[in-house]
Order: C-alpha cells, then structure tokens, then sequence
C-alpha cells in the first residue's frame, strides 16, 4: 500500500530540462523503481526530444495521452510554476507535486480558485516532494537515508523531515511513506489531509508529524486526530525559539498578530493525545518507545 | 517587504483611496517649506519609520503655526524612535510626512490580509479605529467583521457596502467607504501586498472617508515584477546583517543570543535554534544556507555570522540532501581560514557524501569539533560558548 505512490505510479516531469529538473530527474530514475516510474517529460517547444531516454512532450495532456503518466512533478521557475500547476490541473492529472520554491501568493491564490470542483490533489509548491522507501522517490529527498517500513513522516520542512527519516532508519524504523507539504502559506495538501491517508493506509503503524510557526493547520490537524486517528502521532513543532513578526525562511514561517507560536502549537497537539517532544533530536526515540509500548 | 506610510499613501491614491494632502520631507527645512506650500492653520508631522506605534512613542505630532513645525520636526528628525514594534534601542527617524490637519468625528479600522486557512484575500473591518488590531481581537473580537473574497469576482460593491454598514459607517458615507474598499483591495491584488492596512480611516465632519495612516507589506516572490515597489525599499529600516544576507540569497535573522548558527533548510534552522535554546544555550541568529548553496555562499554565509560581535561559538548543522556534505565543509573551511576564526567551531554533518565532508574538515588542521548528531552537537556548542 503506502500513501498516494508507489512502484506502480508513473510520473511526468514539467521542467524536467532545465538544470534543477535534470538533476533530479536523472536522482528520481536512479532510485528504486524509477527508471519504470519517470515515463515522461513537458517542456514546451521540446516535445519530440528526449532527456536521459525519457521521452519530452509539448504539453501535459500530450505527456498523459502518449504515456499514461498521472502524476507530474514540477520544477518550472516560479513565475511560471503556477501555470505549470493549471496545465496539470486541466489535465485531471490524479496528482501535482511542485518542488518550486518562491512562486508569489498571489499566483497560488488563483490556481487554488481553479482547483475548485478538480480531483487533482496538489502537493506543495516549496516542498521537498514525496517518497515510498524502496518503490519510488518523486522529489528533490536524498533516496539513500530512507528504509522501507511502517512509519508515516508528514512535514512542513526538508531538511527536517530529512532529520526525522534519518532518524527513524538509524533505529532501524522504517518508513511507509514521507511527505513534505512545503512551508509557504497558499498550498495543497494540509498536514489534516496526509493524516487522513496514513490513518487509512494498512501499511502505515504510527506517524510523525513535523510541523513549524505559522497559521493554524498544525491545531486543525491535532484536533481531527483526537477523534478520529486510530495509530500514534509523534510530534513536533520547530520555531519555539523565533521571535514574533520575523518571517523564518518559509513564507509560512511568521508568528503574527499573536497566532501560529510553537509554545500554543505543542499545547494544542498534547490537549489532542500526540506524542509531543521539544527536541528535535528525540523524534525517533519517542516513537521508539511508543511503538514498545 | 514593507514600505513607508508617505509611499502605502501614493499606492492608495492611485487607485482612487483618498488620502491627505502631504509631503514626505527629510529635513527641517523641507518640513517648514512643506507646511507652507500645504497651506492651512494645522499640520501633522510624522515620523517616517517601518514600526507601528509611532504615535505612542513620540513620533507624531500636531502642530499650529510654521515655527511648532519647525521645532516638532527638529525634535523628530533624528529621535531613536522607540515603539512596541522596533526593539527597545528604537529606530532612527530619517523621514518625516508632513499632512494637513483633519476635522475628525470617527475613526475605523480597515484591512487585507492573504488568510491561509481559507486560502482566500480576506478583508477586516472595524469599528475600533486607531488601536491595534490585535488588541482589538483579543479584547473584542466581536467588533472585527471579515469578509472573504472571491478572487474570480473581486470586492463586490454590494458586500463592501455590507461591511461598511457593520462597523458603523453612516448611510451618507458609505459611498464612499465602498470606493475606498474596492480601490484597496485592486491595491492589494495588482501590487502583490500580503498585507495591507488604513488605521484609522477616518470619517470628517462632512461626512468624507479619509486614510489616515497606510501600511503594506508586499509579497518579496513577486518583486521581480513590480520594480515600482522596489524603489520604495528603504535599506536604512533593514538589519544590514540581512541587507548583505539577501545579496547572496542567504536567510539571515539576527538575534539576541550568542550560540552563531548556520543550517541548510528553514526547518531545520528553526529546530536548530530551538535545541541550542534547550540545552541552555541561545542562538545569536537564523541563518538558512539553502539547498543549493556553493562554496563561496557558505564562505559568505560565515563570514556574515562572524561579523557578529557577540558570538561565542558556532554551530553548523547541515544535512545534506541537494546540498553536499563536501561543499559545506569546503565552504567552512574556507572561511574559518578566511576570517581566522577565533571562536570555537562545531559541526555536525548528515546525509549525501558525509564521510567525504569529514574527511575534509578533519584534514583542514582546523581546531573543529565534531558533532554526531543534533543532541550530541547542540551540547558541546554550548558548552563551549559557556567556557568562553
């Protein structure tokens, strides 16, 4: 099983010719089922070329009609990346993960509108992107700390959920499948969504969430997990140090007007029965100890 | 990225949000010279500063003749402007707005903010104009009226006309009110704000709407296509740490403390300084390297942290997924070299060619010491600091 991918799953590239997208296209390919997973590429007056055998197509309809690809991963510049999105969207693509970082809100504000009344689930943007450990990896993630397993990871950052899976395999905990969400304030999945997945995925024990200062999701997600999750959630909140009204990095990342601090975040998620920790060192751990019992 | 109220005023007139008549002046003598040219018998002199809360602080004043003008902006120019917003060593006031006098009967709160939850342009209105909204949310959060925008249809005049109504606005002005909203709001969306704010808008004797104060704060991934705000940055309102952070697209916030850190990734920057602050230490800064960084980012990256003279020890904590575990420890190495580094330095190294980037720093012959994992690193950075 796993969540949203596995080594089934096959993807198309939009901005798979540009230096980021060819990068980690060629890392994508290399991992696991890749070579089978990464049928196509998008880049527009490219289609008919091809990129490391992986075939270009103009359009993202053309790409889903010749290969049968119903993912994409984006790695389009951000003035262009929210567009990328809409031609997925109008696709009826099944899902979009977009890496770029830095596409201006008010170009999500407006793809969001158009998702309106779509199935397309949007992942991102400003995210590492997803992976099913030993099936595939679509994103910018190193393949190579990932084990396969029965955790869920669901995070706002990269590199932290990164120090999470780092952890997890360094305890011989594997994961089911990683998410990372992205940092920027307009995006697609919520954390809320990806616990729903995890809560339903047979394959997935217990979850770690890894949330930072800013909005709300993190509450929204703490209160829907009291009721409803059936499996343990480990988590953790990073910004407890930030001051208010300094945006840290993420777009999302900003405690204002007295909203979004980690302290109000951890209190919220304990009320809600998850395994809080304040040390991101100890995130492995205490999922250690809870699935020991 | 923020702007001043004599520039947020520009943006509103131009789309039609009536404002009064002012100059923006940055001496005294452009300030007497300004009052005159305004004509009239009373002039408002305000400080020009990035913060809010500047009345409180002293930086707003009222004045009735050419030579209260001239004293008020001699006091002003120049005054370590201290207010809730700018720290408590202030901000200096390097700019003045001086405005014609208002007959003033009501005052209201109007607003714009990009809400995440809703995912939509939400708009804020209130009856308690002149405070702070926060303090108005938290003590009557019964008085804020918000209204979410349909990006496809934009601010209805019908809906602006409701909320007008809500907050009190009378029936003769609310014609007015709509066009101010409307203009605000086309405001907000075609210059890319996150944020914008008139408190107060004030109602006059006659039954005008007038924005008396104007705050924006704009989108910096939409920069690239509005040069015309740009312009309006004004770099003595920046820490001229970040000022030289943001020229090589690194992520820097200077904080109080003296443990100096440098992270790939805004998470796990954040996770970084919350362990140091754990394990009884406090960091002296956020600094994001990012995930594409060169060796000569990182340099720069260093010696920016370095310039910082409360700094006692250093902590790298790269884990590497894009970024290499070689070209940080390149880029450290480079500038421990560099700067001839004086502090103690601790570096815990993670993910893609790690043992490469250990191998690098142990033969740089430089005193590092080396962090295992995040727990392990956090420990000895502040143990070090506290030895120092």
């Amino acid at each position: 099983m796993s969540i949203l991918i596995n080594k089934n799953t096959r993807v198309m590239t939009q901005g798979m010719t540009g230096k980021v997208g060819q990068f980690h296209t060629q890392n994508c390919i290399a991992y696991a089922n890749g070579e089978n997973c990464f049928v196509a590429g998008v880049t527009p007056k490219k289609g008919g070329q091809n990129f490391e055998g992986v075939p270009i197509y103009n359009s993202v309809l053309e790409a889903k009609q010749q290969t049968g690809a119903t993912v994409s991963v984006i790695y389009v510049p951000p003035p262009y990346a929210a567009a990328a999105i809409d031609e997925a969207i109008e696709a009826d693509l099944d899902l979009v993960i977009c890496i770029t970082e830095g596409i201006p809100v008010h170009d999500m504000l407006k793809t969001r509108y158009k998702m309106q009344g779509k199935r397309t689930l949007l992942i991102g943007p400003n995210c590492p992107g997803l992976i099913t450990p030993d099936e595939i990896k679509i994103g910018i993630m190193p393949g190579h700390i990932h084990r396969k397993g029965r955790i869920g990871v669901v995070s706002r950052s990269g590199t932290l959920t990164y120090e999470a899976v780092g952890q997890l395999t360094a305890l011989g905990l594997g994961q089911s499948s990683c998410v990372g969400i992205g940092g920027d304030p307009i995006n697609g999945l919520k954390h809320l969504d990806v616990m729903k997945l995890f809560n339903d995925d047979t394959e997935t024990d217990a979850v770690i969430m890894v949330g930072e200062i800013g909005g709300s999701d993190e509450e929204e997600c703490a209160r829907w997990i009291k009721d409803n999750m059936k499996k343990p959630v480990v988590g953790f909140i990073a910004g407890i140090t930030a001051p208010p009204g300094k945006r840290m990095g993420h777009a999302g990342a900003i405690i204002s007007g007295g909203q979004g601090g980690a302290d109000d975040k951890l209190a919220v998620m304990e009320e809600c029965g998850i395994h809080i920790t304040r040390n991101p060192a100890e995130m492995g751990r205490v999922m250690q100890k809870i699935l020991k019992g | 990225m923020k702007i001043h109220e004599y520039q947020g005023k520009e943006i509103l007139r131009q789309f039609g949000v009536p404002t009064p008549r002012g100059l923006a002046c940055f001496t005294v003598d452009e300030a007497v010279a300004a009052a005159q040219q305004l004509g009239g018998s009373v002039w408002v002199v305000k400080a020009q500063i990035h913060a809010g809360g500047r009345g409180k602080g002293g930086g707003v004043k009222v004045v009735r003749s050419p030579e209260e003008v001239k004293l008020a902006a001699q006091h002003i120019l120049g005054m370590h402007l201290v207010t809730h917003q700018t720290g408590k060593d202030g901000q200096v006031v390097r700019r003045l707005l001086i405005e014609e006098g208002m007959q003033i009967t009501q005052e209201f709160y109007l607003g714009m903010v990009v809400d995440r939850s809703s995912q939509r342009v939400v708009v804020l209105a209130s009856s308690e104009g002149g405070m702070e909204i926060e303090e108005v949310a938290k003590h009557h959060p019964e008085k804020i009226h918000k209204l979410r925008i349909d990006p496809a249809a934009g601010l209805l005049a019908t809906e602006a006309a409701q909320i007008a109504k809500k907050i009190g606005i009378p029936d003769a002005a609310i014609t007015e009110v709509v066009i101010a909203l409307q203009g605000l709001y086309r405001a907000f969306v075609e210059k890319d704000a996150m944020l914008a704010e008139i408190n107060p808008l004030v109602l006059t004797a006659d039954n005008h709407v007038i924005a008396l104060d104007a705050k924006f704060n704009f989108d910096s991934n939409a920069l690239y296509r509005h040069p015309e705000i740009i312009a309006y940055r004004d770099l003595d309102e920046e820490d001229p740490a970040e000022i030289e952070a943001s020229k090589f697209d690194l992520s820097y916030i200077s904080l109080d403390g003296d443990i100096g850190c440098l992270v790939n990734g805004a998470g796990l920057a954040m996770a970084t300084m919350d362990i140091i602050k754990l394990y009884g230490g406090s960091p002296a800064n956020f600094l994001d390297v990012g995930g594409g960084a060169t060796t000569e980012k990182v340099t720069e990256a260093f010696k920016l942290m370095l310039k910082n003279p409360n700094i006692k020890a250093i902590l790298v904590n790269i884990f590497g997924g894009i970024m290499k575990c070689d070209v940080i420890a390149e880029g450290v190495v480079a500038a421990a070299r560099e700067v001839s580094l004086s502090v103690p330095l601790v570096v815990r190294l993670e993910g893609t060619n790690v043992d490469l980037g250990k191998k690098i720093l142990a033969e740089s012959g430089l005193p590092i010491i080396s962090g295992s994992d995040m727990a392990d690193a956090a420990e000895k950075v502040v143990a070090a600091a506290r030895s120092k």
